[in-house]
């Protein structure tokens, strides 16, 4: 559905994304992950024929978003990062006008309905300039499903809602994304593990990885990580720690706690224990540091060691 | 052409929720009803010595001359606050071609002008009550195809400018100031240059209105021309939108 290969823009001097590929099947949800300025938001007004590529092609839906824009846009639904939205309109007659530009037949019947998908069918007669943050987000994302698009890119689809919106609107993503493509942009790491299939991690204009998010945490922990600590004390510990055969890279922290990696498969951890205990320590807690996405994304973008 | 339509619907109905619409409105309506009382009690002294029917063309051509220090004020906003608000992006990701988003512009604020200039029939339809045996109503037929002509040239003109510009008051004063030149002084070289001066009165815009058109003469030239600068203010609006998108 979404096939990309080589995309390039550049802004005057400053290129904005640097040889982008991947693609997205049909009732996949891929989320596109990044800090800020990465290239998300170039990346997937490309990709809805907002503005053309500097080098690179790429097809949604069937069509080359260059060649065949109108087609392209017609089978897109976008909610743009910023939610531009005419605020002088009322709710309803603003979603009925994108609905008329797209041709949508009994677009009346559609609009009460796509309001009630996103909760707003009660402010259906109110003016947009009026809403909260949270209710306009959910306006774009009624635009965006209006017309029942078969793909459906999103910019940052959850900035700004209360959490009990985010639930609401993520199960909504999850719920459309069955039959649809869905393409979503997103800097918090646990939403892309929430909703998406596929992860594409991009940095300064580049993907850096793409994986199933299983796989991503899998594939990055080379070692498992554990923490060790004992009552009182000891600078010694870490020392104590380094003779247990097939531990590696030992640390002690500031609060005298000592981290530690051991290959995975080879569980140290009893043989730790047992010389911990015969060494005369009091062992307090042993217990394996699971690796976040938060540490797998600083360290792929190589900025781990600037903490 | 939906799309146009669409469009022309939606900005046609924002004038109404605009402040600087109305103030227009009422601008123009304002020194068109104090110039009519004017004709009337000038025409009625005259009619009293023999002298001829008032005449309501030169109320169009009051129409035409507010138009161009007025339209601006329709058109500023037309594009660049789309830009400026982000809502253009919208519009580019909709199924809409860069031209019918600016035909749709130009079209809704063109429909605006000509309910003003529909409430505007009240004059001769006055005087045609008042005097025998009637107006001439093919003189105000043509004064009133010369009106929208004009409007509507400068209103696609103030659109396409309004393009160019993310700044409503540049695109504002850039359009006055082209609409300046081409009214008042674009004729000027006629008078100076011993031949060939004629190229310059054909390219004013006024002359083509109130020495022809608001006379009740409908030349071929003359819409020609008015129909050539719509066109060309359509192309340059739609040329600077797409320019924005290889930006």
């Amino acid at each position: 559905m979404i096939k990309v290969s080589g995309l390039t823009k550049d802004y005057g001097a400053r290129r904005a994304i640097t040889n982008v590929s991947f693609d997205a099947q049909q009732g996949e949800i891929v989320g596109f992950l990044g800090p800020n300025g990465a290239g998300k938001t170039t990346t997937m007004r490309i990709l809805t024929g907002y503005m053309p590529p500097t080098d690179g092609e790429a097809i949604v839906a069937g069509y080359d978003v260059v060649e065949e824009s109108l087609e392209v846009r017609k089978r897109v639904g976008y909610l743009p990062e910023t939610v531009p939205l005419y605020t002088d309109m009322v709710v309803f007659d603003y979603l009925k006008f994108m609905g008329d530009l797209r041709r949508i037949p009994n677009v009346d019947a559609r609009v009460d309905e796509v309001l009630d998908m996103v909760g707003l069918l009660e402010r259906s007669n109110g003016y947009i300039g009026n809403l909260s943050k949270g209710m306009r987000q959910r306006v774009g994302l009624a635009q965006a499903l209006l017309h029942r698009p078969e793909v459906l890119i999103l910019d940052e689809p959850t900035i700004g809602l209360d959490p009990g919106q985010v639930v609401e609107v993520r199960k909504l993503i999850r719920e459309v994304g069955k039959e649809r493509t869905v393409l979503l942009s997103t800097h918090l790491l646990n939403e892309a593990q929430n909703i998406c299939d596929r992860v594409l991690i991009i940095n300064k204009g580049k993907i850096i990885t793409e994986d199933t998010t299983e796989n991503l945490q899998a594939r990055l922990i080379g070692g498992e990580r554990v923490i060790l600590r004992v009552r009182g004390e000891s600078d010694e510990l870490a020392a104590t720690v380094q003779q247990v055969k097939g531990v590696q890279s030992v640390e002690t922290k500031e609060d005298g706690s000592v981290e530690f990696e051991f290959s995975a498969g080879k569980d140290v951890r009893p043989e730790v224990a047992k010389h911990i205990i015969k060494a005369g320590y009091d062992l307090l807690e042993l217990r394996p540091l699971g690796m976040s996405l938060e540490e797998i994304f600083l360290e792929l973008t190589g900025d781990s060691k600037k903490k | 052409m939906r799309n146009i339509w669409t469009i022309a619907k939606r900005e046609y109905d924002n004038y109404f929720n605009s402040p600087l619409a109305y103030a227009v409105a009422f601008a123009i309506m304002l020194m068109l009803g104090i110039y009519f009382s004017l004709i009337l009690y000038a025409t009625s002294d005259q009619a009293m010595s023999g002298g001829g029917a008032p005449e309501t063309t030169p109320l169009n051509w009051l129409f035409v001359f507010l138009m161009i220090f007025l339209s601006p004020a329709l058109t500023m906003r037309l594009i660049s606050d789309e830009a400026r608000m982000g809502t253009l992006e919208l519009m580019l990701t909709a199924p809409v071609r860069d031209f019918e988003l600016v035909a749709g512009k130009w079209l809704g604020s063109l429909m605006f002008i000509l309910s003003i200039a529909l409430l505007t029939l009240i004059y001769p339809i006055v005087i045609n009550n008042f005097v025998e045996p009637g107006i001439d109503w093919m003189v105000i037929l043509s004064s009133y195809l010369g009106l929208i002509l004009v409007c509507s040239t400068l209103l696609a003109l103030g659109t396409g400018i309004s393009a160019v510009f993310t700044n409503q008051f540049a695109a504002f004063f850039v359009t006055l100031g082209l609409f300046f030149f081409l009214w008042f002084m674009i004729s000027l070289p006629a008078n100076i240059l011993p031949q060939g001066g004629e190229v310059f009165n054909y390219l004013s815009l006024s002359d083509h209105f109130s020495q022809s058109m608001n006379n009740g003469t409908v030349n071929l030239g003359d819409i020609v021309y008015y129909v050539s600068l719509t066109a060309l203010g359509l192309f340059v609006g739609s040329t600077a939108v797409e320019i924005r998108r290889w930006r």
